[in-house]
């Protein structure tokens, strides 16, 4: 641990009051995000002009990309007198600035404490501008004193199925046969990776949210005021149309989610199977593709399977018994640990600053062949970990999570592998691949070639061979 | 051109083409605009944050602690307690049944595990709402922990982030004043406004101690709570960052007779100026004398240099966009050293004064705007056809996204640009966004072809 004059006394205390260094963001963060994946959308937050601001900086740091976030901006009067004027003012700037085709509009923890009626609201604006081709609007509840980001996302995900469904809506004219496809909060990469297989396996696909060009897109002669991109406000009125839904997230058995929804008032049969992160559960994910389409996985992920399994032969002499903390989002952690567990490194702590309940049970789930105690922390921060780690004598030989860990990860002295969301202190975090076997296999090489590295480094003549 | 919204055509000039000079500022932002600006929070949690042996926590729900982990590069010599986050996180049933015991539980426990010599407490948007006595469960914290335990008054929606710089400066008040004098030299100042931003007050201080400058307290770079204490037996505060600091200087004037003075620490000609400033306040012809050997010995060793850069970066176009305007003026001036034109310049929180100076200080047809939004500003940045943007994280992909050059001049930044070496930096920093031939590859400049470029 740290040497500084001010680190904290080490008080054996279980129960801290506080959140110290926190390993979870707020709820509309999580919305922003969702509604920057609809296409032609503009995310718009009710409340302080601050928040819109922070998030913006917030995403920007991990994509690296233009992210506007319009907002109500309340003052003092307007938390007394409500915020309707602001709120109608502010659609209506948005609309004659961005011509968005949709404004995707999620509360704060002022607007939910002051009890503004968001959906009586959003009905008068309507009624006010009846007539005039307005934009679509969507609304989410994300207080932000409930959850987490991840909470936010996956409430904005089902209020904008919810809005938007309607019976007998196709996706486009040609398509009668396709499958909603709702991935949670993955990067860019994995978002592109999943059209690119459901192309493969020829099954027209709705996937929501779709930010994989809306904040990972080219450079450009013009600026966009919304950048292409994102899942079609017509896909969005068909989801209930589907034959049906996949969902990624063992967490979310706890949750009323945009799937449980279509299956309960529409029966579109839905199936929620873990973020695909490794063999295993990629395995689960190709198999569901397989059982919808009636297809054989496509040759060209089965060459992607063997040249993994081919490679994790190869790595395993370096891995086996290597101790590693997982911490992120909840789903994340999940999938992260049973790659790890899968490839022989034990996770000795899955941490989540979330707390869906549903952790521990979706841990246990994918690391039933472990030997070694598996510790499960939901709803902790960075200082806990820290402190647990100390306390249960964790050992750990690496960190895998957000950019959020490399305090932890420099204070243990071992290296920080940075997957997941956000990574603020590198590049490229919205390229990164963790879905299938080819995501696994980079995580793989990554995680090989991460204690290779400390092994050469920290020897005392260097080497050349493996 | 830019479509600007209707409320907002009176905050966008262009000198030389409207005959008077009218630039409405000081206004809340037009809902829906997508303003760069930030809150109240903001605007305190900034100034306090480098005030490294302090305990810093934000009372609310968990966002406000997220987006301020370790979010400034201020530097600290010592205790690094300011890179931590600490928060009340508030739950659901909090919000139901207030947050005071939460938060009194909260702040002793941190103050037993980490023993800061003060701690100050961010009041964010809700816990006005829900009624929390903020100030009652400090006092008693103070009194039970016999540290200054500090309600900063930061709810986000109850103003500007200027209000957040003078609630912290309301919160340094309390401090100010309660330690010990005697050893002070006549000859000494505060050095108010300067974050430490990639060690950048350790140089300026380093400046004064050669000037034979006694430096009581920096507010708040590497600051230390009791450096802040004793920091009225100062005979001057020299203020930088004037947005968030003046009051503070305002207010140490009427209470303990402190004059300031308001300097720059950027570009050769402020930061020079700067320091003759500080020199002739104290009438002392052999410091005066010292100040400019040193001004000298610093200016040999960077113009030639400086001149590399200004032979290749000569009539380049600049565009800057940051949150106080003061930062702007030398910004202009540091520009024009290098041989670069501002072709437009704006600003989050300028007054009419400020507005005034830079339409003076810019050229014919420079784009002046106050309270901007990336719509604006991309379009300023096409219709210039500028070379190099200067702003912040918010920014950043605005130029980026144009296959613009960009330099952070923001609170996140490794560089040190204020000083002399500072400056040398700056321009180095310049010419290498400039100069990168990757500008070459963006279809700004060669269009979407493939064809092979010989």
């Amino acid at each position: 641990m740290s040497s500084q004059p001010h680190a904290p006394k080490k008080i054996p205390r279980p129960n801290w009051i506080s959140t110290r260094n926190p390993c979870k963001a707020c709820a509309p963060l999580g919305a922003t995000l969702v509604m920057r994946g609809i296409a032609g959308a503009v995310p718009f937050l009710h409340g302080s002009q601050g928040c819109a601001t922070y998030m913006r900086r917030y995403i920007i740091s991990h994509f690296r990309e233009p992210m506007d976030i319009a907002t109500s901006g309340f003052s003092e009067a307007t938390t007394i007198f409500g915020g309707g004027a602001n709120l109608r003012e502010g659609l209506g700037n948005v609309t004659s600035q961005y011509h968005p085709s949709l404004i995707g509009i999620a509360t704060t923890c002022l607007t939910e404490t002051i009890g503004e009626d968001v959906s009586g609201l959003l009905h008068e604006y309507r009624e006010m501008t009846a007539g005039s081709k307005g934009p679509t609007l969507v609304h989410v509840s994300t207080p932000s004193y409930s959850g987490t980001h991840i909470d936010g996302f996956h409430d904005a995900v089902r209020a904008v199925v919810e809005q938007l469904a309607e019976v007998g809506a196709s996706p486009s004219a040609y398509v009668d046969s396709f499958v909603n496809l709702f991935p949670g909060m993955v990067s860019s990469e994995d978002l592109r990776f999943l059209k690119e297989v459901a192309a493969a396996f020829e099954m027209p696909m709705t996937l929501f949210p779709d930010y994989s060009e809306t904040l990972d897109g080219p450079s450009m002669e013009k600026y966009q005021k919304i950048p292409e991109g994102g899942t079609t406000i017509t896909a969005l009125r068909a989801t209930p149309s589907a034959k049906a839904t996949i969902e990624f997230g063992r967490i979310l058995r706890t949750k009323k989610t945009a799937a449980s929804f279509l299956q309960e008032k529409f029966d579109v049969p839905a199936k929620r199977i873990g973020l695909p992160i490794g063999v295993h559960e990629s395995d689960i994910f190709f198999a569901a593709m397989e059982k919808l389409t009636g297809l054989k996985t496509p040759n060209k992920y089965r060459q992607e399977r063997g040249r993994l399994v081919d490679s994790y032969v190869d790595g395993h002499k370096y891995l086996f018994g290597k101790r590693a903390i997982v911490f992120g989002d909840e789903d994340m952690v999940v999938g992260l640990t049973s790659f790890l567990a899968e490839i022989g490194v034990v996770p000795v702590l899955c941490a989540s600053g979330g707390k869906s309940g549903a952790l521990a049970r979706s841990i246990a789930e994918v690391t039933t062949h472990v030997r070694d105690t598996v510790l499960v922390r939901d709803g902790v921060d960075f200082m806990t970990m820290a402190e647990e780690t100390e306390l249960k004598a964790l050992k750990p030989d690496f960190v895998i999570g957000s950019s959020k860990g490399a305090k932890l990860a420099r204070e243990l002295g071992v290296p920080l592998i940075r997957v997941g969301f956000p990574i603020h202190d590198r590049i490229g975090g919205q390229r990164i691949l963790h879905l299938g076997y080819r995501g696994a296999q980079q995580l793989f090489d990554l995680v090989v070639n991460t204690l290779l590295e400390v092994k050469q480094d920290s020897s005392s003549i260097g080497y050349s061979y493996l | 051109m830019a479509d600007i919204l209707r409320e907002r055509e009176r905050q966008v000039y262009r000198k030389g083409q409207q005959q008077a000079f009218q630039l409405d500022c000081e206004k809340q932002s037009a809902a829906g605009s997508v303003s760069q600006r930030a809150c109240v929070f903001c605007g305190s949690r900034v100034v306090l944050y480098p005030i490294v042996d302090a305990l810093h926590i934000v009372h609310g729900p968990i966002g406000c602690a997220s987006y301020t982990w370790d979010i400034r590069g201020a530097l600290s010599s010592g205790p690094e307690l300011h890179r931590l986050s600490f928060s009340t996180d508030l739950q659901e049933m909090d919000v139901i049944q207030g947050g005071e015991k939460k938060l009194y539980a909260a702040l002793c426990e941190l103050i037993d595990a980490h023993q800061p010599k003060a701690a100050f407490v961010y009041a964010t948007c809700i816990v006005g709402v829900i009624g929390d006595d903020v100030e009652a469960v400090c006092k008693r914290v103070g009194l039970e922990k016999g540290i200054p335990v500090l309600a900063v008054h930061s709810e986000g929606f109850k103003g500007t982030k200027k209000d957040g710089y003078r609630a912290a400066c309301d919160a340094l008040l309390q401090i100010v004043g309660t330690g010990p004098v005697e050893d002070i030299s006549p000859r000494s100042i505060n050095i108010l406004g300067d974050f430490n931003l990639a060690g950048e007050t350790w140089m300026i201080r380093d400046y004064y101690a050669r000037m034979g400058v006694q430096v009581v307290s920096c507010i708040t770079g590497d600051g230390r709570i009791d450096d802040i204490r004793r920091s009225h037996g100062a005979a001057l505060n020299v203020v930088q960052c004037s947005g968030s600091m003046t009051y503070l200087a305002k207010s140490m004037k009427e209470k303990y007779g402190i004059p300031f003075i308001r300097v720059s620490y950027f570009g050769v000609e402020d930061m020079s100026k700067s320091l003759y400033d500080v020199a002739r306040h104290f009438k002392d012809k052999e410091m005066l004398q010292r100040t400019q050997n040193m001004v000298r010995e610093e200016l040999q060793r960077i113009m030639p240099l400086i001149a590399d850069y200004r032979r290749v970066l000569e009539g380049k176009r600049a565009a800057i966009y940051v949150g106080g305007a003061f930062k702007a003026f030398s910004l202009v001036s540091a520009l024009r050293l290098l041989g670069m034109k501002t072709v437009m310049v704006g600003s989050q929180t300028g007054n009419k004064d400020d507005y005034e100076q830079l339409r003076e200080l810019c050229d014919e047809g420079t784009i002046i705007a106050d309270d901007s939004n990336p719509l604006e500003l991309s379009s300023f940045l096409e219709e210039k056809d500028v070379d190099v943007f200067i702003g912040g994280v918010k920014e950043r992909p605005i130029a980026y996204k144009l296959g613009i050059g960009f330099c952070d001049h923001n609170h996140e930044r490794k560089e040190a640009l204020a000083g002399f070496e500072g400056m040398l930096n700056f321009a180095r920093e310049v010419y290498g966004s400039v100069m990168s031939p990757v500008w070459q590859l963006t279809p700004r400049k060669r269009g979407n072809t493939l064809e092979v470029v010989k």
